[in-house]
């Protein structure tokens, strides 16, 4: 459905669920599909009240948050209404003693982080994409190097509020880390790109900030030494904060790097980073400074972005695999997490160099998705591939959402 | 094999003759037990005091044979309950009085340890203590340790999320698996998750490990396994009163510290623990913690130096550092025993398992000691300070008289304090068969029946452990695809379903 064939009383039901409903302009497209509608609600009821009316009217509904990842994914089937969260702004609640804090979902990651900066504590998700908001750092599950010791957004968050597609609002977990009443739902929810409900507030427990921290890196020119180091580091017990590999494609000479972050009591982070200079090898160098590209993804627009994953033994294959591409790789070597950029204009190029990707990285266990791209690219690939345990994927899809009006199409196997 | 059974549902008895049938083709003699005598010693997990005879047990030895009892189990509608090493705390493996119990305890083989991967993969019988056994020699270990830890199982584990005196800095299971062989509800055997991070697609592995044995039994586990730490020191501190120890762990958070494991230890939960194994803590203290901290050396040893002396300025009166590993096993003696302890100072009692914002400590506890003094019930507290996790021991002599309610009624109260503070009624020992009536109280009709959107998902026919967790079960209602209940013409074995 298109803004012109938008049923007038569909749209009169969504325009009097919310005080802020507009005709969309050309870029509230997602991923390159055209919406009616774009509602702004201001509150968790007006956000009921629009998937309510989207319901009773069969709308087909994606939610937005601050609007940084809508081509991430592929294109949604359909989009009658853009429901943008971003009017649910506010941090809700920091409790510094309990080291928890509430947001909702259209609260940018970073509005939290100055929130709960001044009790010298953090979120500890990085923010790899700038701007983003807290519901579309959770429905997309993106992570950073900063993985490695603190985990990602599933180890983080312990409680959630959604509105589900029939515009019913639930709760699990709750404002303690330790509870194990009820099943997990916010674990379902992380990853779940808007297709099971919408997210209007989440809760996460919070680390504290540390006092010191350094960056010991070391430049190498082939994937196996690249390998070495990591694992010198992984395998030994300096604790880092994050074990990060920077890989750019090219010829055989090119250089990457190894770069490794320490965080804690000043002269603890100094002892560890001596230990970690020694286990990286010759030339070995600190820096109070983040080195280039931290904590960013390797693409840029027009670029395929991919997101690679492994077993730990596997990085100086996936490396040296990503080189004979031409995928820029960077992430997580302590973790088996690398996002891979590949130029989007030759639909075949990036078909052949992610079933090669694809092949090497299944050899460890793990997977490539295409994270990001034109729409074009992303329709003549396998975007997600194939995944464990789709069957029940798809009847929790037809629980939540039976007649498949979240986010249609944007998920894995067509969910 | 499917004709024969539908023909004789008839009766309840049926179903049931029917999958022991199926039961004993796939299994060997010893894996199938319907004696009632041998029925009996299954009849109830670690929360002794529910008690139901299973109609059937069965011990499979692989993946294969225990989806065959569970798919025999789904096709006859006859509800199954798995159990690990039955050490669980709310009755979450608690059989059913028609049901299958499938007892996971010959699958015990640990298949691989990949310490350049950081993984093991082990069978759900495997004692989670052996994965850490098999680990040690390459320098790394499994996280999680629940108290049980020498007996109970991985499969267990995964079922109640289990914690452990150091979730405050490692997480729970679910922060240390990674992927799992599901068998589901239907008796198909699923893969969720993997060995690598982030398997794309839902998170079906974040709703299984937690769910109680309600989504399907684990039949393998991918478990990441920790490096072990260069240092580890322990801190036994002992404090006129809680208050003060309470103040202490607040100051240390405050700090910014996160120790491995904050406990503490209240007068009468230290003289349980003195009376069972003399485990010699600080004289006339009013409580006690442990902390334990770990990891860089360098690290250790900066922080130690802070938290001794926020203790001190928050009035310890003694301090004793263990830095080796005997004298650490003597301090965490006194602690990991203590449940079992409060058996010399009384015949009869009920552990409570709730948390509460570690804030909330003083209060809380304040209002515990006044419930007990109110009611003439003693309470022993003993818990995680660090996460707020509280294990209050409810005290009671069950030959006398309404002794037994009464300790009922105020550890009923302790779980309505910890929902009045915005925290949990369980921490990690799940909510079971024992604190189903108490979920409406932490979250509304709609939170529920959301949740049980995924059991509809998993298990339409409700037959996977039934009447644990939720208080009422949700019809599923129609699923694209497949039927509903047994066909009229089925039921009374006039027509076939093939």
């Amino acid at each position: 459905m298109s803004a012109g064939t938008l049923d007038q009383t569909a749209r009169d039901a969504v325009a009097s669920a919310c005080a802020q409903v507009d005709d969309a302009a050309p870029a509230d497209a997602v991923d390159g599909v055209a919406p009616a509608l774009v509602a702004r609600p201001s509150s968790p009821d007006q956000v009921a009240e629009v998937l309510r009316a989207a319901a009773a009217h069969r709308l087909t509904v994606v939610p937005r948050g601050r609007g940084t990842k809508m081509t991430w994914g592929l294109p949604p089937a359909s989009a009658d209404l853009v429901l943008d969260l971003a009017g649910l702004d506010r941090v809700l609640d920091h409790a510094a003693g309990d080291l928890i804090v509430a947001a909702q979902a259209g609260a940018r990651l970073r509005d939290v982080q100055d929130a709960v900066a001044g009790a010298r504590q953090r979120l500890a998700i990085d923010e790899t994409v700038p701007g983003a908001s807290i519901g579309g750092t959770l429905a997309t599950n993106v992570s950073g190097p900063r993985r490695m010791l603190v985990g990602t957004a599933r180890d983080l968050l312990i409680g959630i509020t959604v509105v589900r597609a029939d515009g019913v609002r639930a709760k699990a977990g709750g404002r303690v880390v330790k509870n194990v009443a009820g099943y997990d739902l916010g674990k379902l929810l992380i990853g779940s790109y808007g297709t099971l409900a919408v997210i209007t507030e989440a809760l996460f427990r919070l680390h504290p900030l540390e006092d010191a921290r350094r960056w010991v890196t070391v430049e190498v020119d082939d994937a196996g030494r690249a390998h070495e180091a990591a694992s010198a580091v992984v395998h030994a017990q300096a604790v880092p904060t994050a074990v990060e590999v920077d890989w750019p494609a090219g010829s055989g000479g090119t250089r990457g790097t190894v770069s490794v972050l320490l965080e804690g009591r000043p002269q603890g982070v100094e002892t560890r980073a001596r230990t970690v200079a020694s286990l990286l090898g010759s030339g070995a160098q600190g820096s109070e400074e983040e080195p280039a590209g931290w904590a960013a993804y390797p693409w840029g627009e027009g670029d395929v972005g991919l997101k690679l994953t492994f077993v730990l033994s596997g990085l100086g294959d996936v490396l040296g695999a990503a080189r004979e591409s031409g995928v820029h790789v960077r992430g997580s070597a302590g973790t088996g997490v690398l996002y891979g950029s590949v130029p989007g204009d030759d639909a075949d190029a990036v078909g052949s160099a992610l079933g090669r990707l694809r092949e090497v990285c299944g050899r460890h266990q793990g997977h490539v998705v295409v994270v990001d791209g034109p729409a074009e690219v992303k329709r003549s690939v396998d975007v997600w591939g194939t995944v464990p345990g789709q069957g029940l994927m798809q009847r929790v899809k037809d629980q939540f959402d039976p007649e498949h009006r979240l986010a249609p199409g944007r998920f894995v196997g067509g969910i | 094999m499917a004709t024969t059974e539908l023909h004789e549902r008839s009766t309840d008895h049926g179903a049931l003759a029917a999958v022991e049938r199926r039961a004993r083709e796939l299994l060997s003699r010893e894996g199938v037990i319907s004696d009632h005598q041998r029925l009996r010693t299954y009849e109830c997990d670690g929360l002794a005091h529910y008690r139901v005879t299973p109609a059937l047990v069965v011990i499979p030895e692989d993946a294969e044979q225990l989806a065959g009892v569970v798919e025999a189990c789904a096709h006859n509608r006859v509800p199954f309950v798995a159990r690990g090493s039955g050490t669980g705390l709310s009755g979450g493996a608690l059989p059913h009085a028609e049901g299958v119990l499938v007892v996971t305890s010959r699958m015990r083989a640990i298949r691989e340890v990949r310490p350049q991967d950081q993984r093991a993969v082990v069978e759900p019988g495997v004692i989670n203590l052996d994965v850490t056994r098999a680990a040690a020699p390459h320098g790394y270990y499994y996280a999680p340790d629940p108290s049980s830890q020498q007996i109970c199982s991985i499969g267990g584990n995964l079922a109640e999320n289990s914690g452990g005196a150091h979730c405050l800095k490692y997480g729970f299971t679910s922060n240390h698996v990674l992927g799992a062989e599901l068998v589901t509800p239907q008796g198909e055997i699923v893969e969720i998750g993997g060995a690598a991070p982030d398997t794309p697609g839902y998170d079906l592995l974040g709703a299984v490990v937690g769910s109680e044995g309600t989504l399907g039994v684990v039949t393998s586990a991918t478990v990441r396994l920790v490096r072990l730490p260069e240092e580890v020191r322990t801190l036994l501190v002992g404090f006129e009163t809680t208050d003060h120890a309470g103040a202490a762990t607040s100051a240390i958070i405050a700090a910014g510290i996160l120790p491995a494991a904050i406990e503490m230890m209240d007068a009468l939960a230290i003289e349980a623990a003195e009376a069972a194994v003399h485990c010699n803590y600080p004289a006339g203290a009013g409580a006690v913690l442990v902390i334990e901290l770990d990891g860089a050396a360098a690290e250790v040893a900066a922080e130690f130096d802070e938290v001794e002396r926020l203790c001190r300025d928050n009035g310890s009166f003694e301090q004793r550092v263990a830095t080796d590993p005997t004298d650490r096993a003597l301090i965490w003696k006194g602690r990991k025993s203590a449940f079992a302890a409060v058996g010399r100072i009384s015949p009869d009692y009920i552990v409570q398992d709730g948390v509460i914002p570690r804030t909330a400590l003083p209060e809380v506890l304040k209002a515990i000691a006044e419930l007990s003094e109110s009611s003439g019930v003693r309470v022993a507290n003993v818990f995680h300070a660090g996460d707020g996790n509280l294990h209050p021991l409810v005290l009671f002599d069950d030959s006398v008289e309404g002794a037994g309610e009464a300790a009922e009624k105020v550890s009923g109260a302790i779980l309505d304090l910890c929902i009045g503070h915005g925290g949990s009624i369980t921490g990690e020992h799940g909510v079971g068969v024992d604190k189903a009536k108490y979920m409406p109280r932490m979250y509304d009709e709609d939170d529920l029946d959301t949740m049980q959107l995924v059991r509809c998902a998993f298990d339409p026919d409700n037959v996977s452990n039934p009447g644990k967790i939720f208080p009422t079960p949700r019809l599923c209602g129609e699923v694209p695809g497949r039927h509903k209940g047994v066909h009229p013409l089925q039921d009374a074995g006039l027509a076939e379903v093939f």
